[in-house]
């Protein structure tokens, strides 16, 4: 039976929130800086975006770099991020309501074969479940009722309970809330405190960003304070949220950013083909390969090449609304 | 070109995009429920509004630039508004979107559907992507379409875990779980139209695909499917709905 993470305590999230002494309100540092300061090992680690679109690629690298240890990552929908993770011994649980490459790509073969095998966890949510679970946690509230997971067996197998309407008597599923330890979440946008902006589809990110005890953005460029005055509607996160701030152009890479790049799809190839070959060990070998080669997230980008991430900045451009 | 042209996905899709009514909202997903959708704005659902769970309203679906998830800039480019995921579904629950869309590895005869786990839940043989936004669709949706390939092991009496909810048990099982609303209304599939006995909420045969007989849908289900005693075929694939569909899809000429 896979029962879920404890339930936050909301009272005690809000505590720890409240005790942490506010720190300074220039955050920009280094990847390095920022996982070696805020991400711990055992943590529930928040990954921004969803599926292949603003994964935090350089973050996430960085904590598989820094060898963390004992993560249990959360995603609405999760691409082959957890897989790097779980083959690698850096997480050994994935909250999330779906696990694969993506369409074209197949199953999550990794993933699959660690579940199958009983070495992970595959904490299974509906996908408004999970948002949900986000948004009491930035709302700093237990729970929020929903008829999402009524009647099925994610419910049961993971202990969610029902709750009763005071008023109506109507019987709604109690969705418990989330506070990650550390989440983690690429931006096009932000300045040196933190605010941001995001183009296109957000996804859940604003709540993650309210419900995370602490808070890392990375963003493909780092602009004046003065460029959010103009157009403050379009801040998603409040700098006050944000404990560090990385600029990291093509910090999504190989997955997309909207308006900045389109997905690498041999990348994806590459990796499944590594899987298909070697399984996990593949996995595995594809990890250690990067890491082995590239001291940081840019030296990675460098073995890519300026000319295709060129043409994938072109491509997203070119599918810009004119 | 004649309907004996046509592949089963391609009459599973046009079966589908012929229930679309012009008008409503649509909740779909990858693959062939955005093709049935374009297909049935391109027919007789022009003003079909076509949602994405990454939040997208309004989608604008381009013969060829069908985009491979749910979350990236070829579904969201020239939406007409995008807010964030839990907005969408919770829109859903709202009450605001007639139509659902899923694909099933395993359905029961009370369309309950399993994307998890095929074996004891315990210790699966095999372990399946996940609900997606499948479990909220089917719980939320005004009524929801399933469609999958006809296959006795993709039709089975008790699913092996309820990922997403169908009728549960049967009877008034779903509306006592708390599930008020909605539930899967059709069936289809590349051998026939299924719905659902309006009491028992057991799978019932409603019409065959073009050729088919009785017989082989009842061989390639794995339950035994409420018949009435009249069971219409639906009407041929036509070479005009076939065409349209391969100029969507890319492998066909723009007519």
């Amino acid at each position: 039976m896979t029962s879920m993470t404890k339930p936050a305590d909301a009272v005690r999230a809000r505590q720890v929130l409240e005790a942490a002494s506010a720190g300074p309100s220039h955050k920009l540092m280094t990847a390095a800086d920022a996982v070696r300061r805020f991400v711990e090992d055992d943590f529930v680690v928040a990954v921004g975006g969803t599926n292949h679109a603003r994964t935090p690629m350089a973050l996430l690298w960085e904590i598989l770099r820094q060898g963390r240890t004992g993560l249990s990552l959360s995603r609405p929908l999760t691409c082959y991020e957890s897989e790097l993770f779980i083959a690698h011994g850096a997480a050994d649980r994935v909250i999330t309501s779906w696990v694969g490459i993506g369409h074209g790509w197949g199953l999550a073969k990794v993933l699959r074969e660690y579940v199958e095998q009983g070495r992970a966890t595959y904490e299974e949510w509906s996908h408004l479940g999970l948002g949900l679970r986000y948004k009491a946690g930035a709302m700093g509230m237990p729970f929020l009722p929903t008829l999402s997971m009524m009647g099925s067996d994610l419910a049961t197998t993971l202990g969610v309970r029902t709750t009763e309407c005071p008023y109506t008597g109507q019987t709604l599923q109690a969705m418990p809330s989330l506070n990650p330890d550390v989440a983690l979440i690429h931006v096009q946008r932000a300045d040196i405190h933190g605010n941001a902006q995001i183009d296109g589809y957000e996804l859940m990110d604003a709540d993650v960003a309210r419900a995370a005890q602490r808070l890392i953005i990375s963003a493909e460029e780092i602009v004046p304070t003065e460029s959010f005055r103009r157009d403050p509607s379009r801040t998603l996160i409040p700098g006050f949220a944000v404990d560090a701030v990385v600029e990291q152009p093509f910090g999504s890479y190989p997955h997309e950013c909207y308006g900045r790049y389109d997905s690498d799809h041999e990348a994806f190839s590459d990796y499944v083909e590594e899987v298909r070959s070697g399984g996990s060990q593949g996995a595995r070998s594809y990890v250690d390969s990067v890491l082995d080669a590239h001291p940081d997230f840019e030296s990675y980008l460098g073995s890519i090449g300026e000319h295709r991430l060129k043409e994938l900045r072109e491509l997203a451009e070119g599918m810009m609304p004119k | 070109m004649t309907d004996m042209d046509a592949l089963p996905d391609e009459i599973m899709t046009i079966t589908a995009s012929r229930i679309l009514d012009n008008g409503k909202v649509m909740f779909a997903g990858i693959g062939q429920p955005l093709l049935a959708a374009a297909l049935a704005r391109r027919r007789q659902a022009p003003d079909l509004t076509v949602i994405l769970e990454g939040g997208m309203v309004g989608i604008q679906l381009e013969p060829g630039q069908f985009p491979a998830s749910t979350n990236e800039m070829r579904a969201a480019v020239g939406a007409e508004m995008i807010t964030n995921a839990s907005d969408i579904f919770m829109m859903a629950q709202r009450g605001l979107f007639d139509y659902g869309f899923l694909g099933v590895a395993q359905i029961d005869a009370y369309g309950n559907v399993n994307t998890s786990i095929i074996g004891d839940p315990k210790q699966p043989d095999v372990r399946l992507p996940g609900p997606g936004g499948g479990n909220d669709i089917i719980s939320m949706c005004n009524e929801t379409l399933i469609v999958t390939n006809h296959e006795p092991r993709r039709f089975v009496e008790k699913v092996d875990f309820v990922t997403s909810p169908g009728y549960l048990s049967g009877g008034t099982a779903r509306a006592d779980a708390g599930l008020i609303f909605g539930g899967p209304s059709w069936v289809v599939t590349d051998l026939a139209l299924m719905d659902f006995d309006p009491k028992s909420h057991r799978m019932r045969l409603h019409s065959l695909q073009s050729g088919v007989s009785i017989e082989q849908v009842q061989v390639a289900t794995g339950f035994e499917l409420l018949v009435p005693e009249q069971v219409p075929t639906l009407a041929p694939v036509t070479i005009e709905e076939l065409k349209q569909l391969r100029v969507l899809t890319g492998h066909g000429a723009d007519a």
